[in-house]
Formats: structure tokens, sequence, C-alpha cells
């Protein structure tokens, strides 16, 4: 627990679990769900470089904005999830390839 | 004690984050990505980031998950609780994902990190991100009021029954 390495690998298996999460879902919701797995784990890089490294506030500064980023994106792709839904029936991406029917 | 508990969610991210990646159940990767944010909560505090740890469950928790949870059910019709979700080409998936995994990780460990030997010891941090808030980073505090309040009109606006 006090050494960078530890923190760094688990932020590295947390970003490679939802770039997979990404890369292989078929539900819309799904995939934005891998795209919160990759915000947190760049957070937890952030403020572990910031204590062990940086030694200031900055890192915990920029995962602030990038906790408002997240909740502004996920408001905004649920927004346009129901639209597709409501256009098609299903939110399944790999079928959603033309923007109007 | 400190360090079995943060080997503990250690394996809590990692295991409920896999179960979010390869779980069959919509629903059981939605209350695993809860595990998640509230081990990652627990990781901040182990980071001295205590503004954080409670932001991250207020958001994450309060609200994003709410969110996911109100998208999963307006656009399922719901009879039971298995609500399946499949997944496309797994293999080449995981190989692409294998690899990204295999350079970070080759590329971060063997790294001397200037100064990592000594960590930064606990002070308060909710006055020193105020302060800086309102100082250095005044404008990126202002462009992201301007970015929610965008936020707010574009998702009420594109949810709307007819465009």
């Amino acid at each position: 627990m006090d050494h960078l390495s530890s923190y760094l690998v688990l932020s590295a298996i947390l970003f490679s679990l939802g770039l997979y999460t990404v890369v292989t879902r078929r539900n819309a919701v799904a995939i934005l769900m891998g795209v919160e797995l990759i915000l947190n784990a760049a957070n937890i890089n952030f403020v572990a470089f910031s204590k062990f490294v940086t030694h200031n506030l900055d890192g915990h500064l920029i995962s602030v904005f990038i906790i408002m980023l997240a909740a502004a994106e996920a408001a905004v792709a649920l927004a346009i999830v129901l639209n597709l839904y409501n256009d098609r029936g299903h939110i399944n991406v790999d079928e959603a390839n033309a923007l109007k029917q | 004690m400190a360090d079995f508990i943060f080997w503990m969610i250690w394996v809590l991210i990692v295991a409920s984050a896999a179960l979010v990646a390869f779980g069959n159940n919509l629903i059981h990767s939605v209350f695993a990505l809860m595990g998640t944010f509230l081990g990652v909560a627990g990781i901040y505090i182990f980071l001295n980031a205590d503004f954080l740890a409670v932001t991250q469950i207020v958001v994450y928790v309060g609200g994003i998950l709410v969110l996911l949870v109100f998208g999963i059910m307006l656009t399922n019709q719901i009879t039971t609780a298995q609500i399946s979700q499949s997944s496309v080409q797994k293999g080449l998936g995981l190989l692409v994902v294998l690899s990204v995994l295999t350079i970070i990780l080759t590329t971060v460990l063997p790294h001397d990190w200037v100064g990592s030997i000594v960590p930064m010891a606990f002070s308060e941090t909710v006055e020193g991100i105020g302060r800086l808030l309102f100082t250095d980073y005044l404008i990126l505090f202002e462009i992201a009021s301007v970015l929610l309040l965008g936020a707010l009109i574009g998702a009420a606006t594109l949810a709307r029954k007819e465009l």
C-alpha cells in the first residue's frame, strides 16, 4: 500500500477491463459502464501520482473535473440511448449503423 | 492490518470490474460496478484524498449508477431480474486488451519515478482544493459550470418526445 506500483498495476488492470467492455459489448448502457471504468482508472493514477511524485493537490483537482465530466457525459449519453431505443426498439450498437431509418 | 484492508479492496475492485466486463446479466454488471466505485473510494482514502473519496461515493454511486439503472429499466421489457447481454468478437478484443495491458505494465513498472520513495503525509485536502479552485483553476471551474449547463439543456432537449 506504500508503493506507487501497486496503484499503477490496479489502474492498468481496471483500464484494460474497461477497454474490453467497450470493444466487446453490444448493449449501449454496458459500453457506458466500460467508459466509467476507464475514467476511474485514470483518476486512480492522477491521485496516486499526486501522493507519491508531485506532492501537491493538482492531481486531486483534475480528478474532481474528471468526475464532473463523467456525470455530464452519463446524462447526455443516456438521453441518446433513450432516443435510440424509441427509434429502433433495441440499443445494440453494432446494429445501429445509420443515423436515421 | 491496513495492508490487509488495502489488498482486500484491491481484489474487490479487480473482481467486480471483471464481472462488469465478463458477466452475462446486465443487472449483475451494474451492481458489480457499484462494488468497483466503492472500492475506488477506499483506494482514494489510502491515497490521502478524503474529499475525493466522498465525492466518488456521492457522484458515482448516488448519481451515475442510478442513471445507469434508469437507462437499463427504460430500455428493456422487464419481466424478470434476468436481463441478458451478449458480447461480440471476444477473442480479438481479449487479444487487443491483453497487448495494451502488457504495454502499459512493461512501460510503467521498470520506470524509476522521481521522488516515489517518500509518500506525502496525510493532511486535510478540502481547504486546499477549495483554495485552488478559486485561484489557479478558476477558468477551468467556470468552463466546467458552462459545460454542466450545456449538458443539462442538451440532455433535456434530447430526451423530449418529439425532437
